[in-house]
């Protein structure tokens, strides 16, 4: 089973968010990057443990500059064999998805797993459109994913229930909570990831069709207004009354 | 061109997301001069209602299975938008909307900006679309310059309003083909309100202490007529199912009440409510973060004042 599994770098989840002065930049100074969690936890392991159960290969592939080469070999340490950096700082999830569909068009690879959404733009885009750029099946917020080789047969939460489809392989996917359990890279794998190859590659044009204008910060909540606990009466009626939400 | 918008439904009925991505839709409509359409592909029947909304004209494409095939909606999709002449696309920012909206953006050649929290501004060179980024921390303006626009309307952020009389249903003829993915099986919970489409939410942290302690937030939650949720090491340690997990590594809410109990407020879960239109939270610790997002605060034992809450709910509603 050839794997491709789709990493972005994003802010430390802890990270203050600021923008520069005038709103048009995310300011980086002073913030931790780390592999975007649904990459990590999810897509990855669970590419991995694919790879264990059914042989084959893992790539991660990554479109980026060289300070992302941290968190691709991060992403070795916990089990891709190899790895593929496109050389840019992406402009928006059109881009990455083109960059992209030129390595897997190019490789064939039975399944390509991505996170379910990056936590710093928060759009879910990739996924379908490298799908629809392949003209495969995509599969999106799976919390379980299998295979046997042949087909992949995947769970996501539908309204009130769970639903699982049976798809004919190649399929993109995207991972969300339950598909696999977070791993911790061991000494041997991030000892192995130093050996392992990381190859460069140069992008492709792509002209944008969305442009970022203006960041701002939401402005906060007006003060908590405190309730005495023995009078539970007063924040029902605050809450039908005031906040007018029951 | 007029505005299309793609209404989602099931078993037969058009959700609630629909109506509000319909009232978008037709707001953006009238600001850009134009007519409001809306589609379904699964002929439920309540889809004239769509009228009522704001959508001027209702399509339907019946398709003879129910599950949901990326490739052939998005096909569908895209032909109707071509077919009714629209130049922008409306969805919602559903699990359901944000497997399409990817997949239209390439098919349509347009411009993608998915979560929309507010109606776009109307420049000379393009819509400009406001959306929430950094998990709900700050909020981004963007400008589709594409010829088509492709925007995924945010649950919870628009309240469906009823503006007119509900439209005949017209059939469009597009050719589908049969799907490949074939469904092995789908179990459903009865009974719970999804937490996604939920407008009230109770949500129990750490501080319940073990599983056993839940039914004060399941008395709370059924007194009010709310959906359940919890912190991620709860859903961690086994006490609640994953899928109740909010935050921004878990679901992503924004329901009009959000009542935390015994939950501290780490940044990570604040990402995923702090859109709540309104924040209750009950924390014996004084300091604890979340009381500086929240709207109302009680400092207690949540073991004394939980009973207590579900007490004054239940008075209210007998009322
Ligand atoms: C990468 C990453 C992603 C994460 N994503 C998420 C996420 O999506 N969602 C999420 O929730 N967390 C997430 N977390 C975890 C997060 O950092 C916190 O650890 C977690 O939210 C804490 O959960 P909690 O508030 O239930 O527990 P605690 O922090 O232990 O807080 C328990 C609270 O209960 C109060 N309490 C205790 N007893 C009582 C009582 N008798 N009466 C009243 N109050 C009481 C305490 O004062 C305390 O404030 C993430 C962490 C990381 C590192
Ligand atoms: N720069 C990138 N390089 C490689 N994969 C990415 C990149 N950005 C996003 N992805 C993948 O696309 C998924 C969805 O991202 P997004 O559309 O940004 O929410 C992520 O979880 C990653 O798997």
């Amino acid at each position: 089973m050839k794997l491709l599994v789709c990493i972005n770098k994003t802010p430390d989840t802890t990270a203050r968010i600021s923008f520069t002065s005038d709103g048009t930049k995310f300011d980086s100074s002073g913030v931790q990057f780390i592999m975007n969690p649904y990459d990590e936890w999810y897509a990855l392991v669970r590419a991995v443990e694919l790879k264990e159960q059914l042989g084959g290969t893992v790539t991660a592939v990554h479109v980026g500059s060289a300070d992302s080469d941290t968190i691709i070999r991060k992403a070795l340490a916990i089990g891709a064999d190899d790895a593929i950096r496109i050389n840019k700082a992406p402009t928006d999830a059109f881009d990455i998805a083109h960059q992209i569909s030129v390595i897997a068009r190019d490789q064939e690879y039975d399944m390509i797993l991505l996170g379910k959404e990056s936590i710093d733009y928060n759009s879910a885009e990739v996924g379908p459109m490298l799908a629809e750029l392949l003209e495969l099946p995509f599969v999106g917020f799976a919390n379980k994913v299998e295979s046997n080789g042949q087909q992949a047969i995947v769970s996501r939460d539908i309204e009130g229930g769970v639903e699982t489809a049976i798809i004919p392989l190649p399929v993109v996917v995207s991972a969300a909570k339950g598909t696999a359990e977070q791993r911790i890279p061991n000494m041997r794998g991030i000892m192995m990831a130093k050996s392992k190859p990381l190859k460069v590659v140069e992008p492709l044009e792509v002209a944008q069709t969305v442009l970022p204008v203006q960041f701002e910060l939401p402005s906060g909540r007006t003060t908590c207004r405190m309730i005495d606990p023995d009078n539970m009466e007063q924040l029902v009626e605050l809450l039908h009354t005031e906040a007018k939400v029951i | 061109m007029p505005v299309l918008v793609f209404a989602e439904s099931t078993d037969g009925v058009c959700k609630k997301a629909a109506f509000e991505a319909v009232t978008y839709g037709a707001k953006l409509a009238s600001k850009l001069g134009t007519n409001c359409l809306a589609l379904t592909i699964a002929s439920p029947e309540n889809a004239t209602e769509l009228g009522k909304y704001g959508a001027h004209e209702v399509h339907d494409v019946s398709l003879g299975w129910k599950h949901l095939d990326t490739s052939i909606y998005s096909k569908i999709i895209a032909e109707a938008t071509e077919k009714l002449g629209a130049d922008t696309l409306v969805l919602s920012h559903s699990s359901t909307g944000r497997s399409l909206a990817g997949r239209l953006a390439i098919r349509l050649k347009a411009g993608l900006v998915s979560g929309a929290n507010a109606l776009p501004e109307n420049g000379d060179d393009g819509l400009q679309v406001r959306k929430s980024v950094y998990s709900g921390k700050a909020l981004g303006d963007y400008k589709i310059i594409a010829p088509i626009r492709i925007i995924s309307v945010m649950g919870n952020a628009f309240s469906p309003v009823v503006t007119g009389d509900a439209v005949e249903v017209t059939s469009l003829e597009i050719s589908t083909e049969d799907s490949k993915i074939q469904i092995q099986s789908v179990s459903k919970v009865e009974g719970s309100v999804p937490l996604p489409e939920a407008d009230l939410v109770v949500s129990g942290g750490r501080g319940l202490k073990g599983p056993e302690n839940w039914g004060l937030i399941e008395d709370l939650a059924k007194a009010l007529g709310a959906a359940t949720a919890c912190s991620r090491p709860v859903a961690d340690s086994g006490w609640r199912p994953h899928h109740e997990h909010v935050g921004q590594t878990g679901v992503a809410i924004r329901p009009n009440l959000y009542i935390a109990i015994g939950i501290s407020g780490a940044i990570q879960h604040l990402g995923g409510v702090n859109n709540s239109k309104t924040i209750v939270v009950i924390n014996k610790d004084p300091e604890a973060p979340f009381f500086k997002a929240a709207d109302y605060g009680v400092v207690a034992d949540l073991f004394e004042v939980v009973p207590k809450l579900t007490e004054a709910v239940r008075a209210f509603k007998a009322q």
